[in-house]
């Protein structure tokens, strides 16, 4: 076994058991800790398979941002897994069947022979792979980049929109009207005579 | 390192020397990185103690140089307490996750030319992505200490680093802009030709942005709500102690570090003489005045001496106005200057890009 051979076995095992673990265990910051694991692998992996982007930037969105946001809600939710698991013998029957019917499609798929091909050569890259990537993506691609990228900008848009709402009655601070407050807007002097003394 | 790398090919499989390499090198690069962050944290007590007219550390040693060796010692001989109904696997992991990725970015920094661990192509995403995996160590920590303080705080570094995360990613991506490269290497040599062809004068206001969304990012004074004396005790690490609370402050102080070593090597020609190539025929002072690590040095250290002025020159900030900072005039300021110096590429104005 090359040492290669080795780090591949390892990255996958450490994936697929991490992915169990997700819906196993019984915590939830224990399975998004998990997840965080699994992404990890995963990008461990793509990066064996010299797709060093896309590890890196699988890392840097779902690990670094992703699943930080994650973890915060997870957090600060109360989530008490006794009513999570309420219910399980009454829905036992509908996820069985849902079970099969993915079980039964997947292997039907896996048994049609659409992956049983041989393995790619991988395309003799003269640039890295960063900078093939970026070649590709804003010549060829770049009006399906920019498509996606507008409906990024709406999607932001439609949940700022959707959650943000103008209350009455907030006090609420205006910082350029706190810094350009001067000292007689608010300050009166007065002169007084000073008390007689008894 | 060749040399060695020979020698040790004379007897052994070369699987086994390149890992050997590969650690010693390792070694060589954390070992002075530790010992900078010992005297880092006297440098800063010494330097904040000046500013606040007085003396200091100055009893342990001569001149109180070996008050870190001290603290470390103390720190190591400390009880490590683990708070009840915490959950101490998640507590003891937490830790080392504040501290591993903190040491594992520097394997691509490039400390003079051709002296770096990996010369990675993708280094400044690769940075970006292993320094945003800090923050779990801080997260983790609130959560498992099992305490009202310690949460609070890392709901506060949470929501601050992903923030500032933002503009330090566009203040980056100016520099690979102006640079063509994400290779740190490529990036310094981009900058070749003395004090006026660093990225520092075009970039000024990326500099600027990168180094405060920087400060923010380590959790280091004025943005230093996440420890927040006055109001939640210590943050996170309230329930830390020993070596378990000496790896969050090694952490800390190895990312300050990083800050301003990237920032010296991005905006300011990173190991590059300010003076070029001109004065490299000067007899004795040839080898100073040329480029080196010396210079990386000096312009990190200016970064490093700018967090302690801060620490005790701002008062700290509130949290929603950290918020306001963060999105409404950074990122707006890196987005403008991104297109502004895009429409500067286009056009090929020289020497503003």
């Amino acid at each position: 076994m090359t040492f290669q051979l080795f780090v591949f076995y390892f990255f996958s095992a450490v994936t697929l058991l991490s992915a169990v673990a997700v819906v196993t265990v019984r915590n939830p910051v224990f399975s998004a800790l998990f997840l965080i694991l699994a992404f990890f692998s995963s990008a461990a992996t793509w990066v064996l398979l010299e797709a060093e982007f896309l590890g890196v930037v699988l890392v840097l969105v779902y690990v670094g941002a992703v699943m930080v946001l994650f973890l915060f809600v997870i957090m600060m939710l109360d989530i008490q897994i006794d009513t999570l698991r309420e219910g399980f013998i009454r829905y036992l029957p509908v996820g069985l069947i849902v079970a099969i019917a993915m079980a039964v499609e997947l292997i039907l798929v896996m048994k049609s022979g659409v992956f049983n091909r041989d393995i790619p050569e991988p395309a003799p890259l003269s640039v890295s792979n960063t900078e093939a990537l970026g070649e590709i993506l804003y010549t060829e691609y770049v009006f399906p980049f920019e498509i996606a990228a507008v409906i990024l900008v709406v999607a932001i848009i439609a949940a700022i929109v959707l959650t943000h709402r103008r209350r009455t009655g907030v006090k609420k601070q205006d910082p350029s009207k706190q810094v350009r407050v001067r000292s007689e807007d608010r300050v009166r002097l007065v002169k007084m005579k000073s008390e007689e003394r008894q | 390192m060749d040399s060695v790398a020979t020698f040790l090919n004379g007897f052994l499989p070369e699987g086994l020397t390149t890992l050997i390499v590969i650690m010693i090198k390792i070694v060589a690069i954390l070992l002075p990185l530790i010992l900078a962050v010992a005297y880092t944290t006297f440098a800063e007590r010494k330097i904040i103690g000046y500013m606040q007219v007085r003396m200091g550390p100055n009893r342990v040693g001569p001149k109180g140089w070996l008050q870190p060796i001290a603290d470390v010692v103390k720190l190591m001989f400390k009880e490590i307490i683990s708070p009840t109904k915490a959950s101490t696997v998640v507590f003891f992991i937490a830790p080392m996750l504040a501290l591993a990725p903190a040491l594992a970015v520097w394997s691509v920094i490039p400390f003079w030319d051709g002296g770096v661990l990996a010369d990675v192509d993708a280094g400044l995403l690769l940075i970006l992505a292993v320094t945003s995996l800090d923050v779990f160590g801080i997260i983790l920590a609130g959560w498992a200490s099992n305490s009202k303080y310690a949460i609070l705080s890392s709901l506060r570094v949470g929501a601050q680093v992903v923030s500032y995360e933002i503009a330090m990613g566009f203040a980056l991506v100016g520099v690979l802009m102006a640079a063509g490269s994400m290779n740190l290497s490529e990036i310094v040599r981009a900058q070749e030709g003395g004090i006026f062809s660093w990225f520092a004068w075009p970039l000024f206001g990326l500099l600027v942005v990168f180094f405060i969304a920087g400060v923010a990012e380590t959790n280091r004074a004025p943005f230093d709500v996440a420890e927040g004396e006055s109001e939640i005790v210590a943050g996170f690490h309230v329930e830390y102690s020993g070596m378990a609370f000496a790896l969050f402050f090694l952490a800390e102080y190895a990312s300050m570090i990083l800050v301003s070593v990237l920032t010296a090597l991005l905006f300011l020609g990173g190991w590059l003489s300010p003076f070029g190539h001109a004065l490299d025929d000067v007899p004795v002072l040839g080898s100073v005045l040329g480029d080196g690590f010396h210079w990386l040095f000096i312009k990190s250290f200016f970064f490093l001496f700018c967090y302690l002025w801060f620490r005790a020159t701002f008062p700290r900030y509130r949290y929603d106005q950290i918020m306001r900072l963060g999105w409404k005039i950074l990122i707006p300021v890196t987005l403008v200057w991104i297109f502004a110096e895009g429409v500067a590429i286009a056009f090929g104005w020289k020497p503003w890009l």
